[in-house]
């Protein structure tokens, strides 16, 4: 039931208004992997980010993609809570400091049920359309499955369209851009979250479209 | 539906119908071309298939009429207007007036819609632009202000005010009848306008030396113009008798006129481009590039040949 809620939200209410209002443009859509274990690292500015990511799935692989979020955000009751757990069907992980190693556990088990796991290794939205340094539970997730890929994505837009603190929609273009997958396993020694940053934000000089002006 | 079929000119349909039949060659010559490893054959070949894309909606809305032309037009403006504010630098204190400035497109069109020139022509330079200036104030920060308000305020006449002018001509009140309705004003200049972008662009190719304005867009030639010109002066007095009021000395001098506005238009979104440092305005057009790249050349055309059509034949 629950699935099949999801399905119907992306399919009649999420992609066509992510194409209408966002005209949402994915650049390397090659790297989008088909099958778990895999995860998609993306930067984030904006509650969208999530859907539009999971937007680009097909509809009956969407239950095995699984976006990481702050269970003491996302657990609450309310609208924004029952969306996250019905729709998106998020993994809520504890942020409350039990260190990197409790905090990824069910995130591990995901992995070894081979679904694809969404993280934002920033940990927050932050201020809109600014990146801020990649944490390290991706570097030890990474570790710990080396030959799992981390495929880094560059969202650019949709945190102007809904940045942190407003609940008006205002329309932006928008572009996920998809990097080439990551693993431990190629023999780079780099941190995976600096591996991952770095290419994210290659991929942010090459977009064309204009961040915020300096207020 | 047999009344609306009834109601359609047969000039409009022969119009559209050689419409079609050039976008058949067109996409068999490019086929062939591109099949034979034609420089730059893939380009062509997407552009050539973009123009399907344009071509089949507004055929459309030609024949369906007023109403679902001001609803395609409405749809165009804010893609515009989108891709507009996308690639422009913005602050985020303006996003209340921003989401005031795509209010204004179904106000606008529904100007349009309704036949209410004297809203229809006064509404973006006078209210919108109030309430898009008195938005920024209350946002209540003054650096940037200037900036703000006139790139906003240009960017609505630029996607809404001066392209609702070409869904108008579908309304206006004649003093002499049309061969072809509005929808043949509207035919004419959309013709007028894509074919002289085409044309400058194959005499640029073919004889172009001596750039116009180096600076803003390198490849437009004082040669490439002037063929451009005249073409549509001489395609412009072989459409006229089908598609407009005019006389064919002063269906030729509009088509020069409007080749010129065309020019204009398109070395303005040109200089809006470089200026941000981009070479496209978006990539919603395969081959062509954005929304803007495509209507640059009907910005400034639209309302001067709407009030030139209004002025001498207007009720």
């Amino acid at each position: 039931m629950r699935r099949f809620a999801a399905m119907l939200f992306f399919a009649i209410v999420a992609r066509p208004v992510l194409a209408l209002a966002t005209g949402l443009r994915v650049l390397g859509r090659e790297h989008l992997p088909t099958a778990g274990p895999a995860v998609i690292a993306a930067n984030h500015n904006s509650h969208l980010d999530v859907i539009a990511l999971l937007s680009l799935f097909p509809l009956r692989q969407l239950h095995r993609v699984r976006p990481v979020a702050a269970a003491d955000h996302f657990q609450k009751p309310g609208f924004v809570g029952w969306m996250a757990r019905t729709l998106l069907n998020i993994i809520p992980i504890d942020r409350s400091g039990q260190g990197a190693e409790a905090a990824i556990a069910p995130v591990c088990d995901a992995l070894d049920r081979g679904e694809i796991v969404v993280i934002f290794p920033e940990g927050t939205r932050g201020a809109p359309e600014v990146m801020v340094r990649f944490r390290r539970g991706s570097s030890v997730l990474a570790e710990r499955y080396p030959e799992v890929p981390f495929v880094p994505v560059y969202l650019h837009g949709l945190g102007k369209s809904l940045p942190r603190g407003e609940w008006r929609f205002v329309p932006f273009a928008s572009e996920a851009h998809f990097g080439k997958p990551l693993r431990v396993a190629d023999g780079d020694t780099m941190p995976m979250a600096e591996r991952l940053q770095a290419d994210v934000e290659a991929m942010a000089a090459g977009t064309t479209l204009a961040r915020w002006a300096e207020d | 539906m047999a009344e609306l079929i009834a109601s359609w000119p047969a000039p409009l349909l022969y119009g559209l119908g050689a419409v079609w039949a050039v976008l058949v060659i067109a996409t068999g010559v490019v086929t062939v071309l591109a099949h034979r490893g034609a420089a730059n054959g893939a380009e062509l070949v997407a552009r050539t298939k973009t123009w399907w894309w344009i071509v089949a909606p507004i055929s459309a809305a030609l024949l369906l009429g007023a109403t679902v032309t001001a609803v395609l037009f409405a749809l165009v403006s804010f893609l515009a207007l989108r891709e507009y504010l996308s690639i422009i630098p913005v602050r985020q204190l303006d996003r209340t007036a921003i989401l005031l400035a795509y209010l204004a497109i179904p106000l606008q069109y529904w100007f349009v819609y309704d036949d209410w020139y004297g809203m229809f022509s006064i509404f973006i330079p006078v209210y919108a632009t109030a309430a898009i200036a008195f938005r920024l104030v209350l946002a209540g920060e003054a650096r940037g202000f200037i900036r703000s308000a006139g790139t906003l305020q240009w960017g609505l006449f630029l996607t809404l005010y001066n392209l609702s002018h070409v869904a108008f001509l579908m309304q206006l009140d004649m003093a002499v009848p049309l061969p072809a309705g509005g929808a043949g004003l509207l035919l004419f200049i959309l013709v007028i306008v894509s074919l002289n972008d085409v044309a400058q662009y194959f005499w640029g190719k073919l004889f172009g030396r001596r750039a116009i304005v180096p600076k803003v867009s390198p490849k437009k030639t004082v040669e490439g113009f002037v063929g451009g010109v005249a073409t549509s002066m001489v395609v412009a007095a072989l459409l006229a008798p089908w598609l407009t009021p005019f006389g064919l000395i002063e269906a030729a001098a509009v088509g020069g006129v409007l080749a010129f506005l065309g020019f204009v238009g398109d070395v303005t979104v040109s200089a809006v481009k470089r200026d941000l440092g981009i070479k496209d305005s978006g990539s919603i057009l395969p081959g062509h590039g954005g929304i803007l790249d495509r209507l640059d050349s009907l910005v400034f055309a639209a309302p001067i040949f709407l009030h030139y059509v209004r002025y001498f034949y207007g009720a």
